[in-house]
């Protein structure tokens, strides 16, 4: 017969606040991880859609007259910076998945039940996954890219690809998690992603410059956060890092690369001041 | 001091009434039961208890600390084992054992060390590093309690830890929750077995439409009672009119407290009766009446005598009636958050 189990006390000399805050954060995100590893059907799906979309509309205007986009840039090489931030974008987009699933499965309760230090650790693992997964999504397609001769940046301009796209990654992240505590099911959440994820491509300038638009869809592409993001990630790859120079001749006004970034950064703030409310409704 | 001190505590879901006013205390070191059929309330006040859900009114205290104050504190030294097993798929039961550890912010040597012991008393070896997906109902009822005990709580709290689990779960968990009682772990688990409470509890409350309404040991709950149960019949089948005939001899004779008669048994009669003579009286009456008894059976009262006393219906009764009304999909809401 096995000895008995005598309940123990919690350790009088708790380990500290941060140390908690770490280990339970780690944890959890290590969940994220072998998830993704044993179940890597999202990782390939998430490259090769944009790689898909890459081949086909690099080929498809592959024939398009020298100097018809701006700086006679080569359709492929215009096309990769959308193609980029989409990738991005769709990954962060199903940020808010696996939170929906923990609510709907129960899951979430096991966690809310147990002395976390603190309950942000199960966002902040969950922007940490989503934050690695889009990077390395994005970088994924940004090698193909270079492989079909659409370039590379410079050293300097990585860093601004990688800047850009955590401002957008962080953004998204938030509202999808948003959304993943205000809606009923992953249904329902499915059912938004699904919806928002092509129209904001198409009217943004992924696909084309703002100068091929209608006015009204100038407009649009023009408020889309995407577009924020594609633009200073085109500069990065067509020369010599500028950010004040102007990137988007926007219906209201030239917007410089510096002021692309700052609209992320407010987004991005703005969003997460957005949701607290209501994560911390959900997680009291 | 007690381990649990629940006053006047009260949940409305909408219009519908989980808990009103209801009190229990439950002593250090004690296997306690709540027995009440499904619906009565006993999940309400699980879930109240591991801070998953608050209170309308009234006051939760676990081992002296304010649950409602100081939720952090209470949720360390409890263990919950919740109804549905809310476990990942995709993990191994051990890496999802090593999660509850970080959780609960066990250093990372003790942690393991405490997980290879459970695993060894919950005869998990065999399977642990399996994906949960694949596990029994009763593989991840034992891999849940071993999750709930990891951090050695100072009360375990299960709700419903063997519903629909095979024997040996059902023995290895029974023989797990004896020994941690004894070993000075306060348990309070929730069922509507009624051999299950009978087996295990040193004391126990019934719940029914969210109030307490007895409370005790059960052997005490049963002596309360008093008189024995008896079960007679003077054919293998009668019928109707014999048995009424059966039921006007019985009735006049001294220390027979009641009688009833039992159309789902053949018209069989139950009674309830007091003294140590009675069965001898009875016997010779009904043989004077040229009813000689066929079969007699004598017992003490059951938890279910208790329960049907309390209530005025019989635990089955009360889980049929209620079976009906449940909304399962209102339910599956009021636990998502």
């Amino acid at each position: 017969m096995t000895s008995p189990l005598p309940p123990m006390p919690p350790p009088a000399q708790a380990p500290g606040a941060l140390a908690e805050l770490t280990q339970e954060t780690l944890a959890l995100t290590r969940r994220l991880f072998l998830q993704l590893i044993r179940r890597p059907s999202t990782l390939v799906a998430g490259v090769l859609q944009p790689l898909i979309w890459l081949i086909l509309f690099g080929a498809l205007f592959a024939n398009a007259p020298e100097g018809l986009l701006p700086g006679g840039m080569s359709y492929g090489r215009f096309l990769g910076a959308g193609v980029i931030v989409f990738t991005a974008f769709s990954a962060a987009l199903n940020a808010g998945l696996p939170v929906m699933f923990d609510r709907e499965f129960g899951f979430l309760n096991r966690l809310l039940v147990a002395p976390l230090r603190s309950r942000s650790s199960i966002v902040l693992s969950s922007v940490i996954y989503i934050t690695a997964l889009s990077l390395v999504q994005s970088l994924a397609i940004m090698m193909t890219a270079s492989l079909l001769g659409y370039g590379w940046p410079g050293a300097a301009g990585l860093v601004l690809v990688m800047v850009t796209l955590l401002l957008l990654v962080f953004a998204v992240t938030a509202l999808s998690l948003g959304l993943a505590f205000a809606l009923p099911g992953h249904i329902e959440l499915i059912a938004v992603i699904f919806v928002a994820n092509l129209p904001l491509l198409f009217a943004s300038t992924a696909l084309a410059p703002l100068s091929f638009m209608p006015p009204w869809l100038g407009w649009l592409a023009a408020l889309n956060p995407l577009t924020f993001a594609i633009e200073p990630i085109r500069a990065a790859y067509s020369g010599p890092l500028d950010l004040s120079a102007v990137l988007l001749e926007a219906p209201y006004g030239n917007l410089t690369g510096e002021t692309c970034l700052l609209i992320l950064l407010v987004l991005t703030i703005g969003l997460f001041l957005l949701i607290r409310p209501l994560l911390n409704r959900k997680l009291s | 001091m007690a381990m649990i001190e629940l006053r006047q505590l009260s949940k409305a879901y909408g219009a519908v009434t989980a808990l009103s006013n209801l009190d229990l205390s439950v002593p250090e070191a004690c296997l306690y039961g709540l027995l009440g059929p499904n619906g009565a309330g006993k999940t309400t006040t699980l879930r109240i208890l591991a801070t998953l859900l608050a209170p309308d009114s009234g006051s939760v205290v676990v081992d002296g600390v304010d649950a409602l104050q100081h939720p952090r504190e209470v949720r360390r030294l409890l263990g919950y084992v919740a109804q549905e097993v809310a476990i990942d798929k995709i993990l191994s039961g051990r890496e999802l054992l090593q999660l509850q550890g970080d959780l609960y912010h066990l250093k990372r040597s003790d942690r393991d060390h405490r997980i290879d012991d459970l695993i060894d008393r919950l005869g998990m070896e065999a399977w642990i590093d399996r994906r949960c997906g694949t596990y029994s109902g009763g593989m991840r009822r034992r891999l849940d309690l071993a999750a709930g005990l990891l951090h050695r709580p100072r009360l375990l709290v299960l709700d419903e830890p063997t519903v629909g689990l095979d024997i040996e779960s059902r023995s290895a968990i029974w023989q797990l929750l004896n020994q941690l009682v004894e070993a000075g772990t306060s348990v309070l688990l929730s069922s509507h077995y009624l051999e299950e409470i009978e087996v295990l509890a040193d004391r126990m409350a019934i719940i029914d439409a969210g109030m307490v309404i007895a409370e005790g040991t059960p052997a005490d709950l049963k002596q309360r009672l008093g008189g024995d149960r008896v079960t007679l019949r003077v054919r293998e089948f009668s019928d109707a009119q014999e048995a009424a005939r059966v039921r006007s001899v019985l009735e006049p004779i001294e220390g027979v407290r009641e009688v009833v008669i039992n159309r789902a048994q053949g018209f069989s009669l139950n009674l309830v009766i007091e003294g140590e003579s009675v069965i001898g009286r009875l016997r010779d009456s009904l043989e004077g009446a040229g009813l000689p008894v066929f079969a007699l059976a004598q017992s003490r009262p059951s938890l279910d005598d208790v329960y049907l006393q309390a209530t005025g219906r019989t635990l089955m009764d009360a889980e049929l009636a209620i079976a009906g009304q449940r909304d399962l999909k209102q339910e599956k809401r009021q636990s998502m958050r």
